[in-house]
């Protein structure tokens, strides 16, 4: 039922929500801004806001100094391979668990979600020694493998939501029908289900290609990506705050792209289930 | 053609047995209706015909041929779900099409035959419309026109109309029977509605836990059921059961008398009690009577014009040709 909202209240509402976004953007506006700033500008006291003189100098330099389009193709790689091969595993495991449950699904699907629990860094030292034995160290392949596992609990957790949702009368009514197994993936599952797998994949892309802590630590050069590339700015001569924030934007600048034009999609997914 | 016989049928889930051995036939062309209360095996006893549940031992056969072993789509039935189960990603005309594409018919067989089925469930004006687009009943349609285009061997429906409103249903328990009129095909149609089973079928078929209880048509399991069971199941309102001493000077455990088999006398009678409440449907008037000496209050059919308030004493004499009476195993005596 629709409540009676006062304007007052509703104008009071809009304004906090426009304040609490513009708080939660303003770091990123603020790493933009300052990429187009000279170094002397960018550490002036007090901060000039944006009234500068703008230069693309940062950009130039950061191009020249490091080669971006490799840690682009890196992170495109290992973030779409990790989500690739997490769907494509987590896709049967999450069919299972949904249209054939059996007494410990439930506990498998708690026990999978509280290994994210887990910090990270408790597992640092075997999984580095791990990588060293398999030579898997500073490798694509490597971090793609260790991405996929990092998000697997989560990419099975939504996919099994999404699958929930299909009722299994429509699978028993295209049996009848005359579908063959083939066929029922074909025709009835896949397209029901694409809306969630789409979402499932967007968040998977997202999250790969922000996750810092395993791409820093089991890379170095060849395997390094857009993380990697940020990290490098803050160096160890000092900080140089114009070109570490151009590096930045240039790094977050294709997630975020991708982001907004399938903002949609993220929110229901994220949601699915919630309402109904 | 479409013969279904059940063979000593054996359904269990882990170590409950559902479905103890069961013997049916199911014969071509006839409209037959499981009935019972709900967890008596009714809808299990049709996923077994349909192929959706394994069966646990004995053997189904499908115009003679074995089918206990064929996957659903081999067994050339059609059924209707009570949630409809409709693509909703497809249009009603895909929705349609759907079986006939999986049979590999052609592009100008499936036309004419979703026009055909089309025109008979007023769907014309919705073929390009998804499912979420339409109404309760209009779903049901749909469903009904995807089986039908596939010119099944028989018809399964599963309470199909108890997702619909009370007006729609009764409009669309004619529709199904008008269906059945028509086509002439084998209809299994499991309702826990005993009026819709009264109404439709050319044959009942009562179950309780699993047990078929008894098969006959509307009508003879209205005069002659078979045990207390069926008598207590079948008639709206329900016949009135008494047992004791009542029961004894008939020589039976139990008397069965439905309310319309009471006549209203001025005096005297074997039953005398006081009104409880009266419900009048214009045509009739069923007075609910708090008779001496009995726990459950008896219910009499009376006219739409008679007219008794609460609290008024009424005598009650039952016609004694329609008095039913059952032994002491729930049987009833010849």
């Amino acid at each position: 039922m629709a409540r009676a909202v006062s304007t007052r209240r509703k104008t009071l509402t809009t304004v906090a929500a426009w304040a609490v976004g513009l708080l939660i953007f303003f770091p990123i506006l603020w790493t933009f801004l300052t990429s187009f700033k000279t170094e002397a500008t960018a550490i002036a006291d007090p901060p000039v806001f944006l009234f500068f003189d703008w230069t693309t100098e940062n950009y130039s330099v950061v191009q020249e100094r490091s080669d971006y389009m490799r840690f682009l193709w890196n992170s495109v790689i290992i973030a779409g391979g990790s989500t690739l091969l997490g769907i494509i595993i987590a896709v049967p495991a999450a069919w299972a668990m949904a249209f054939v449950p059996s007494r410990w699904t439930k506990d498998i699907l708690l026990w999978m979600l509280s290994t994210k629990m887990l910090p990270a860094v408790g597992v640092l030292y075997p999984m580095y020694l791990i990588f060293i034995q398999l030579g898997l160290l500073d490798t694509r392949i490597g971090l793609t493998i260790v991405l996929m596992l990092v998000n697997l609990p989560i990419i099975v957790w939504m996919l099994y939501t999404y699958f929930k949702e299909i009722p299994g009368e429509i699978l028993e009514a295209a049996r009848m029908d005359g579908a063959g197994l083939k066929e029922e993936l074909l025709y009835v599952l896949t397209p029901m289900a694409i809306p969630g797998i789409a979402s499932t994949v967007l968040l998977n892309v997202i999250l790969a290609w922000n996750e810092a802590f395993w791409t820093l630590n089991l890379t170095a050069a060849s395997a390094a990506p857009l993380t990697a590339f940020i990290a490098s700015y803050s160096s160890p001569e000092g900080l140089f705050y114009a070109k570490l924030s151009a590096a930045s934007t240039m790094a977050i600048a294709p997630i975020l792209i991708l982001g907004w034009f399938s903002q949609k999609q993220l929110v229901r997914g994220l949601t699915f289930g919630a309402v109904k | 053609m479409g013969r279904i016989t059940l063979d000593k049928v054996v359904k269990r889930f882990g170590d409950v047995e559902v479905i103890p051995p069961l013997d049916l036939t199911i014969e071509d062309g006839e409209f037959t209706v499981f009935v019972g209360p709900s967890g008596c095996g009714k809808s299990t006893l049709l996923r077994l015909i349909a192929g959706l549940e394994d069966v646990s031992a004995g053997e189904i056969r499908i115009d003679g041929k074995p089918a206990t072993d064929l996957p659903p789509a081999k067994r050339g039935l059609a059924m209707v779900f009570q949630s409809y189960a409709l693509y909703p990603h497809m249009t009603v005309r895909k929705n349609i099409a759907f079986p006939m594409k999986m049979a590999g018919l052609s592009q100008e067989e499936q036309d004419a035959r979703i026009k055909k089925a089309a025109d008979a469930l007023n769907l014309t004006d919705y073929l390009d419309r998804r499912p979420g687009q339409l109404s309760g009943g209009q779903r049901q349609r749909v469903a009904i026109g995807r089986a039908i285009v596939r010119e099944p061997a028989a018809f399964l429906f599963d309470e199909p109309l108890s997702n619909l409103d009370a007006a729609l249903r009764v409009g669309m328990r004619l529709e199904i029977s008008e269906l059945h009129e028509r086509l002439k095909t084998t209809m299994i149609y499991v309702t826990h509605d005993q009026v819709e089973a009264m109404t439709m079928a050319d044959k009942i078929v009562v179950l309780r836990a699993g047990i078929v209880e008894q098969v006959g048509s509307p009508l003879e399991l209205y005069k002659n059921p078979r045990n207390l069971f069926v008598a207590g199941f079948i008639g709206s309102p329900k016949m009135n059961l008494i047992d004791g001493e009542r029961a004894k000077a008939h020589d039976a455990t139990h008397i069965g008398i439905r309310p319309e088999h009471l006549k209203i006398v001025e005096s005297g009678g074997t039953f005398t009690g006081k009104v409880l409440v009266s419900e009048h449907l214009g045509s009739d008037t069923f007075f609910h009577v708090k008779v001496d000496g009995l726990d459950e209050p008896m219910t009499v059919r009376a006219g739409g014009e008679v007219n008794m308030r609460h609290g008024d004493t009424i005598h009650l004499e039952p016609v004694s040709e329609h008095l039913h009476r059952f032994g002491p195993d729930g049987l009833r005596i010849a």
